[in-house]
């Protein structure tokens, strides 16, 4: 089979529109010439189709997903960029997930899809190479697993093995803000709400297998670099942390840094740390590790949870993956230290089909509340939020979905939402509308959430550069020079989807290396600089979809309690923010 | 001496596609799953463990027996070596192998595993091993792979 494209395979863009039920595929191949694919693609195919003033949860607000032409082609190359608007805090929804994703659009042909529309019923659409087809979903909306709804799918479909399946939980069927979309079990879109997107397109699920090839037009080189990289990324120490206890490796060594959220980020370090550590997961609960298609490293950490249901000795058991987000989020920050509560907690919201970390910080911030009297039992139905106990958690995370009165109602709307109808801004875990991931490291962190484009800790790994600072000591314009020259480059390689993870290894020279041997000539220079011009293209998109710099609020939370690299100070962060501004060429909007 | 691959240890899989794209890589000079020999499925999702499927070596393969083109020739130390241009696609040893071990290329020829072991180099976690056989297809030596160099893994 011969490719007579440019870029082997990088040709079409699949529209689906849920209205009408129907697809086209669009030859757009100056466009992936351009920008690649990925997060760079997305967003100028977002910015050309969105219309001013389409609200998140609108039938025509399109989502875009988009991988990238190194996708199934080089190691741990993996992922998929959605861009979507998002209905938790109005702004840029941007979210990657790996699975098999990645590898079946693209042996699909079709790096890109996009979503548009919204069904009178429940559908999912089945991709399976040229055949495109919508079918009835009914019969699978509202289960209460997100993880059966694969199973169904995986007895009804074809393509075992070389398929991606993407599905919603309760929580996306409810309009949940924060709801994720399941992808292939253990992998997600997880934040800012996709989940919420396919509920009201009534988009149940997504089916995507692909049996075709691609060719590279220098294959021995091809050959060759493939060899190189995959002994980088199995063989040397560059990627031991994945290949070892993954990311919650990270769990201790924060705690250390007193940069772990603890308790609502009532502090910065936990007590019952040792038993939610990476390294108690994986001697007592983890069964085995799993890989991304495509990808050698198998980072998925996947715990076996068992739990006696009678007293003759009767089990059930369910096999769970567990992250250093995730342990944060529904450990430490609820005053959880019991493994198998965390793992509980976990498994509850992938079923409902959950961000997680948003959801652990409402829990976490309506605990606060109840204990500080400032809600009362009427509004949480009865229940007693504590720290540490699991139960009225789990039940919590039920109604939540379930939104039986206005408080929880409220809570599906995100601890912004809540904490401005109920009070406690003061103490509501957020910035830029965005529950906030496990660290309280500083300065780096503080600015990089508030500041990155997405208000993710992986925009910019700002507590990366705040680990640098409290090792070798970094003047506030050292660390937010960081900052924008790391979220720059990550757009460069989301732009590639190459795992972040991987960033080690896919240096702008070994991309663009990786690119030569399918015939895309760009240097390491054009590299970075397209990341750049991607950096400003989101902002742009941010900004027509109504961001302003003024909303951003700071919590009076992040100043209470001391970071790694110490206390905040107001003045200081308001300064750094203005140095921030500054440097992007940020404007601010002007006064109407 | 011949030499065949194994299914090692099927537990330890991750299910990373990297053996069956260097299948393809190597054989077909394409990226893709479906021409690789060896053919990692899911049982269930990802939630349930991998299976490997791939030719088994038989020392009397029913595959040649029914190829009524005699393209599958016996191969020393079991399995059989592919004639290409004798095949005509007709499948019969595709339904003669209990295992599944065989597809037809987009040119309706038999892909089957040559026991070349270039899978192996790409397995990051040893469930892919080399056996050196004798003619009957009995085990002389393991051949174990280098992991002196870089991790313990």
């Amino acid at each position: 089979m011969s490719y007579s494209a440019p870029i082997p395979g990088l040709r079409n863009i699949l529209y689906l529109d849920l209205t009408e039920q129907s697809s086209k595929v669009v030859d757009r191949r100056e466009l992936y010439k351009i920008c690649l694919g990925g997060v760079g693609l997305a967003t100028t195919l977002m910015l050309e189709e969105y219309k001013e003033g389409t609200g998140a949860l609108d039938p025509e607000m399109p989502v875009i997903l988009s991988t990238g032409p190194l996708t199934g082609v080089y190691p741990t190359c993996t992922k998929v960029a959605a861009i979507f608007r998002s209905p938790l805090n109005g702004e840029l929804g941007e979210a990657y997930a790996g699975g098999h994703l990645g590898m079946s659009m693209r042996y699909a042909g079709y790096e890109t899809i996009v979503l548009k529309g919204a069904s009178k019923y429940p559908v999912y659409v089945a991709i399976h190479d040229d055949e495109v087809t919508f079918k009835d979903a009914s019969s699978i909306w509202g289960l209460s697993s997100a993880i059966d709804v694969g199973k169904i799918l995986r007895s009804r479909e074809k393509g075992a093995g070389r398929r991606s399946i993407l599905r919603i939980g309760r929580a996306g069927e409810k309009g949940i803000r924060y709801a994720s979309v399941n992808v292939d079990t253990y992998r997600h879109f997880g934040r800012l709400g996709l989940g919420a997107v396919f509920g009201a397109k009534k988009l149940k699920a997504l089916v995507i297998s692909g049996n075709k090839e691609i060719q590279s037009p220098e294959h021995k080189n091809y050959r060759k670099l493939y060899r190189d990289l995959y002994k980088t990324l199995v063989k040397t120490e560059l990627m031991e942390k994945y290949h070892n206890l993954g990311t919650s490796e990270n769990i201790l060594s924060l705690n250390e840094l007193r940069g772990l959220p603890t308790r609502n980020l009532q502090a910065g370090s936990f007590e019952g740390v040792e038993t939610i550590s990476g390294e108690h997961f994986a001697e007592n609960y983890l069964i085995r590790r799993v890989s991304c298609a495509g990808c050698p490293i198998g980072c998925i950490h996947v715990a076996m949870l068992k739990k006696a249901f009678s007293k003759s000795h009767e089990y059930e058991t369910f096999n769970v993956s567990y992250d250093f987000e995730l342990i944060y989020a529904l450990g430490s920050n609820l005053g959880i230290s019991d493994p198998k509560a965390v793992l509980e907690l976990i498994d509850a919201c992938e079923k409902a089909g959950l961000d997680i970390i948003s959801t652990g910080v409402i829990l976490a911030w309506a605990t606060e509340m109840q204990h500080k009297k400032r809600l009362s039992t009427a509004e949480t139905l009865g229940l007693e939020l504590a720290w540490g106990n699991v139960e009225p958690y789990l039940q919590a995370i039920e109604l939540i979905v379930r939104a039986p009165n206005e408080f929880y109602a409220a809570l599906g709307k995100g601890v912004g939402y809540a904490s401005c109808k109920y009070g406690g801004e003061a103490f509501a875990i957020q910035l830029g509308g965005l529950e906030i991931p496990g660290y309280h490291t500083g300065l780096g962190n503080l600015i990089g959430l508030a500041m990155g484009a997405r208000h993710s800790h992986l925009d910019n790994a700002g507590y990366s550069a705040d680990q640098k600072a409290f090792r070798k000591g970094l003047s506030d314009e050292e660390i937010i020079d960081l900052l924008i020259k790391e979220e720059e480059l990550r757009c460069m390689l989301n732009s590639l989807t190459i795992c972040l993870f991987a960033r080690g290894v896919y240096t702008p020279e070994i991309v663009s290396k990786a690119l030569a041997t399918l015939g895309i000539q760009k240097s390491p220079e054009q590299l970075i600089e397209l990341g750049k011009k991607v950096s400003q293209k989101k902002y742009l998109l941010k900004k027509k979809f109504g961001y302003t710099l003024e909303t951003l609020t700071l919590p009076n939370r992040f100043f209470e309690t001391a970071a790694t690299t110490g206390k905040l100070d107001q003045k200081r962060v308001q300064k750094a923010l203005e140095l921030y501004r500054q440097k992007r060429g940020l404007e601010r909007s002007e006064k109407r | 001496m011949a030499k065949r691959l194994k299914i090692a240890n099927q537990a330890r899989c991750i299910g990373c596609y990297s053996c069956m794209l260097a299948c393809a890589r190597t054989y077909y000079a394409t990226i893709s799953l479906k021409n690789s020999a060896i053919d990692i499925q899911t049982s269930g999702g990802i939630e349930s463990a991998y299976v490997s499927i791939v030719c088994h070596a038989c020392i009397d393969p029913p595959c040649a027996r029914v190829c009524p083109q005699n393209a599958l020739e016996k191969r020393k130390g079991g399995g059989v070596i592919v004639r290409k241009e004798l095949c005509n696609g007709c499948g019969n040893c595709m339904e003669a192998c209990l295992v599944g071990a065989i597809h037809l290329d987009a040119e309706k020829k038999a892909i089957i595993c040559r026991h070349c072991g270039i899978c192996i180099q790409f397995c990051p976690h040893e469930v892919l091993e080399m056996l050196e056989v004798d003619e009957a297809g009995e085990e002389i030596k393991r051949e174990k792979k280098d992991f002196s160099k870089g991790s313990e893994k």
